[in-house]
């Protein structure tokens, strides 16, 4: 038990922890102080100078974030000096801040424009330098705009805690600012586009780069069959963006809200991840059985296949040949379903709507053949919902499309960490042992950065392990290099947490991303919808079994290689 | 090491291999390193940072945030003889701008630059501790004081014909 201090702030006593924050120990007594680069669990440097609060025994104001508190210690949070210098703080952000604010997307969502306004600035109180360094528009998912940052080094805070380490502060005083070394693009640099420095961005400087407008011309256009499919995860974030509580399922009702928009067919991701259980397991039985290279990793996160060809090509062979579930539905659609509905592959225009910035550089791999015409994230959605007046939260719920409208709860939580080796583990326990009857592996869930498990089927040892968080990742693949740890299936998705906190998930302040646990919050509700689904396991399908009756034969055979499968290429960067 | 085979010798790639050994353990290591780096080839270019990145395991951006905080790293190679023209309080009231721009027009590149050939580059500092000789001028260890623009050709002139004889 730690030693206890009691101070007061605003004259309320509060008792905490030895070496608790001033933040901390204010916010328990529910008394807000305003912050900009702090964002719990990510970064706390004490830069931005906005917590300034007065405190008995510090001599001038200290910033709360970081300052511990002392027994004894009176705090004042809201005297005239913090207000003040709270104050200045803003105007001088905003001295050099592109006040793009009528058409910047996080208008209304933005933690600089919220607290100038709460701090009545003058936003043209100091004239800073002209603002005219040109957005980097070199990676198909973020834009990064320089002239908006105010360099509270969230982002960079966000990607080291990723292990990439793309972007960093550069440069000394008035001419710091944010970048890749050697002033690289981001396309150049180390970045993999996992998107988590978009969620941490508490301003416009960051965004995924939108394809809203191709997706409106195709919808528009006669000759264009425009499908929709939504990833497993969205439907436990998109509430958020109209002010639902975090963890509401809203499956039925987005449903709706994209029928509206007037796609021919709303279809449901979860297919092709059961599809993609369906190859994965097999993958890692054959693996077994005919000693393949073993380890084998998951491959459906695209954010961790470019970590991997980036910065350790040598474990490219380890990587499960598996398209990405998103990939699969491109591929299926463009293959199978147009052949069955006599369309032309060039008339169907493939939307999917996804937690992921990394999966719009995915559909623009030359592997996967452009079978996704746009991939667009739930923030993305939400915004074609609002321009099109689709009020999500009064529509009635509908259903998702056949044929593809019914998946395994399997499906369903791959959107959260370590719902894809719960999945797998589901199918391939039964593939070796058809009386084997548990559906549920509650080693593998949960938000622990690194969780393992061993199980004995049919005389089969599987040691798996399940990372979310490419520093996780890193860990697990420094752990089988030194011969530390053995394992035989790796599953890892490149966000702390899983696509649930996906980077184009909707961009929640700080206020709510510094108390809610968002990563258990938005996963749960993917758990709740795998309880109450009859089919648990991906194989009990019954559409899987009609596209493996109809169209690929059996899993991993040469026509599910020829549309399923993928290769990758090292590509090694520093 | 290959990362450096483009942008030096590889002895100098040995010595930095050194200098990266001996210091790796030692927390805060890398202003160490960067220093005996720029001692070793002159400046921090990119295969120089990219292998110090790579052997300490951090990212390159970290390092080249680094090298970009503190001006006494540079990311330009420097000439064969560096000028150094001081641009300290006294030497600035004798007219230092006046010889910085002399420099820079004799030279034909701008201050923090190098020449094509490789035989001169300029820099500017803060005083070199020769105030009673202002404005001065160092050139490699050498000192020139009482310095007047129209001095500054004479003065060069006197390693290019140097450089003409070896």
């Amino acid at each position: 038990m730690a030693n206890m201090v009691n101070l007061k702030i605003n004259h309320i006593p509060v008792t905490v922890p030895e070496g608790t924050s001033i933040l901390e120990a204010a916010r328990s007594v529910h008394i807000e102080i305003p912050t900009l680069c702090y964002l719990k669990d990510v970064a706390c440097v004490g830069s931005c100078r906005m917590c300034l609060v007065e405190a008995t025994g510090a001599r001038g104001l200290v910033a709360a974030c970081v300052y511990p508190v002392a027994e004894g210690m009176e705090v004042l949070t809201n005297t005239e000096k913090c207000r003040k210098s709270r104050k200045t703080s803003l105007e001088l952000l905003l001295s050099k801040h592109k006040k793009e604010c009528l058409k910047c997307e996080r208008a209304g969502n933005c933690e600089l424009q919220r607290l100038s306004i709460e701090y009545n600035c003058d936003p043209n109180r100091f004239e800073g330098e002209p603002l005219e360094h040109a957005l980097d528009l070199s990676a198909p998912y973020v834009v990064r705009d320089r002239d908006k940052c105010i360099n509270c080094n969230r982002c960079v805070a966000a990607c080291k805690k990723q292990s990439v380490g793309a972007i960093g502060p550069i440069g000394r005083g008035y001419n710091v600012h944010i970048g890749s070394a050697f002033e690289m693009s981001l396309m150049e640099s180390v970045c993999v586009g996992c998107g988590q420095c978009i969620v941490a961005c508490p301003v416009g400087a960051l965004k995924e780069r939108t394809t809203v407008d191709e997706v409106w011309v195709a919808l528009s256009d006669p000759s264009k069959k425009v499908v929709f499919f939504t990833a497993p995860s969205v439907r436990a974030t998109l509430g958020e963006a109209f002010d639902l509580p975090v963890g509401t399922n809203v499956e039925g009702k987005m449903v709706a809200a994209i029928r509206r928009l007037g796609p021919e067919h709303v279809f449901n991701m979860d297919i092709t991840a059961d599809l993609t259980i369906m190859e994965e397991a097999t993958e890692l039985l054959n693996r077994i059985r005919n000693k393949g290279t073993m380890p084998m990793f998951t491959s459906c996160c695209p954010a961790w296949v470019k970590f991997v060809e980036q910065k350790h090509p040598d474990m490219i062979p380890h990587l499960s040949t598996c398209k990405s579930p998103q990939e699969m539905f491109g591929g299926l659609l463009k293959t199978y379903w147009c052949e069955k509905n006599g369309v032309d592959p060039k008339d169907l225009f493939v939307v999917s709507v996804i937690p992921c910035t990394a999966k719009k550089y995915e559909c623009h791999r030359p592997e996967m053949k452009g079978e996704v015409d746009a991939a667009i994230t739930t923030r993305e959605l939400a915004r074609m919902l609002k321009t099109a007046g689709i009020k999500l939260t009064e529509l009635p719920d509908e259903a998702f499309d056949n044929p593809f409208a019914t998946c395994s709860g399997g499906g369903t939580i791959f959107g959260a960490t370590g719902g894809v080796m719960e999945a797998a583990l589901r199918v391939a326990a039964q593939m070796l042992d058809g009386d084997f009857k548990v559906v549920d592996f509650p080693e593998v869930r949960g938000t622990a950065p690194i969780k393992e498990a061993t199980y004995s089927v049919a005389g089969v040892n599987v040691r798996v392990a399940v990372a979310s968080g490419l520093a996780n990742a890193e860990t697990i693949i420094r752990q089988l290099k030194s011969g530390e740890k053995a394992y035989d299936f790796i599953e890892i998705m490149a966000c702390p947490g899983g696509c649930v906190n996906g980077g184009g998930q909707p961009t929640l302040p700080d206020s709510i991303r510094n108390s809610a646990d968002l990563k258990s919050l938005r996963a749960a509700a993917l758990y709740q919808s795998d309880k109450g689904n009859k089919l648990r396991r991906s194989s009990e399908s019954p559409v899987i079994e009609t596209i493996y009756k109809e169209y690929f034969g059996a899993p991993n055979s040469h026509k599910a290689h020829e549309v399923l499968h993928t290769t990758y290429t090292a590509d090694k960067r520093i | 090491m290959e990362h450096c085979a483009a942008c030096g010798t590889p002895e100098q790639a040995a010595a930095l291999k050194a200098v990266i050994e001996q210091s790796r353990s030692t927390p805060g290591c890398l202003m160490h390193i960067l220093q005996e780096a720029q001692g070793i080839y002159g400046y921090l270019p990119l295969g120089v940072q990219t292998t110090i990145a790579e052997e300490l395991g951090i990212s390159l951006s970290e390092v080249y945030g680094v090298v970009t905080f503190y001006s006494q790293f540079s990311l330009k190679p420097k000439g064969k003889h560096r000028i150094s023209v001081c641009l300290g309080t006294a030497c600035y009231v004798k007219g230092a701008d006046k010889v910085l721009e002399a420099v820079e027009k004799n030279v034909g590149i701008k201050c923090g630059e190098c020449t094509e050939d490789g035989l001169f580059s300029i820099d500017s500092c803060r005083c070199v501790g020769a105030c009673g000789l202002a404005p001065v001028m160092m050139v490699d260890e050498e000192v020139y004081g009482r310095l007047t623009p129209d001095k500054v050709k004479d003065i060069l002139d006197g390693y290019r014909k140097e450089e003409q004889k070896a």
